[in-house]
């Protein structure tokens, strides 16, 4: 293990700010890009049934 | 093994194929996401030179990689579907654009962030740096190019064309470091030399690029699946689907 605590883990040898905002930045991109493909499924979904149901 | 590939090429077999594929590459990707951030931030040693800034590396480098992979695989299916007008080529093509742009997006945000506790600023104009952000114009001029024609077929083909000619871009980037006197340093892996890096950065660094493969893979054929419903609406297959859909059939 490379870290003596918690702080010193969260403070990244003083870069916290670039770490942690790099990592953040790239989960909440993925995060962000599963759940507008998931919204964009239930539309096409539900439009899809919409035309099948005339 | 004799696998008809034939019989996958067309969108209503892909379909439920998709289906079934994305679950594996969603846990694949998650499991290698776990392994890579405990290896890059439990196991690796501090650098050196950088502290712990360099720990960016883990997310900076596979997304560079992938911004490039992606955008190499998304030309190869412009182009397979200009050569043989193959409609699911195309689709996988569009599929993989905007995740190509995310990962570009990170790749040049992620190395600002390195950049500018590294070398003082969030930005310099040197080759490696604006070469990957026409690589993020390339990405959106085809998102919009495609989006801006209305006869779909019509958008794959200028897609595909904007695609195979902003191919010439990776190369570029890729040898970017080595062909001009750049800030930003040399590749983390060269081919055919031995790493310069201790070898859990780089066991961490793959892994985690590892992720982000399986976890292209699975929102690009969540997305294909989209495109599919939407470009193939009033097609029997579809309509079949959704008689299915609201019977309760989960497809």
């Amino acid at each position: 293990m490379q870290w003596e605590s918690w702080s010193a883990f969260f403070n990244m040898g003083g870069y916290a700010f670039y770490v942690w905002f790099s990592f953040g930045l790239t989960a909440l991109c993925m995060v962000w890009e599963v759940i507008a493909l998931r919204k964009r499924r239930a539309e096409a979904l539900r439009l899809t049934q919409l035309l099948a149901q005339d | 093994m004799n696998i008809n590939w034939f019989k996958y090429s067309s969108p209503q077999t892909f379909y439920p194929l998709a289906g079934k594929m994305i679950p594996w590459f969603a846990w694949l990707a998650a499991i290698l996401a776990v392994a890579g951030l405990y290896i890059g931030f439990a196991i690796a040693p501090t650098d050196f030179q950088q502290g712990e800034a360099y720990r960016i590396i883990f997310v900076h480098v596979p997304a560079a990689w992938m911004s490039m992979v992606i955008y190499i695989v998304m030309a190869g299916w412009a182009a397979i579907g200009l050569a043989l007008n193959a409609r699911l080529s195309a689709m996988m093509a569009q599929a993989l654009a905007p995740t190509g742009a995310i990962f570009t997006l990170i790749a040049l945000v992620t190395g600002s962030l390195w950049g500018k506790p590294m070398w003082g600023t969030w930005w310099v104009w040197d080759a490696r740096l604006t070469s990957e952000l026409i690589l993020l114009f390339l990405y959106l001029g085809f998102i919009a190019l495609q989006s801006s024609i209305d006869d779909p077929r019509r958008a794959d083909r200028a897609g595909a064309l904007l695609a195979l000619v902003g191919v010439v871009n990776v190369p570029i980037i890729y040898f970017s470091v080595k062909w001009w006197n750049t800030l930003h340093q040399g590749s983390s892996i060269n081919m055919g030399a031995a790493p310069k890096m201790a070898a859990t950065m780089l066991l961490g660094m793959l892994i985690m690029a590892l992720a982000f493969w399986m976890y292209t893979v699975a929102v690009a054929l969540m997305r294909v699946r989209c495109i599919m419903l939407e470009r193939e609406r009033t097609s029997d297959w579809v309509k079949e689907l959704s008689v299915q859909g609201i019977a309760g059939v989960k497809s």
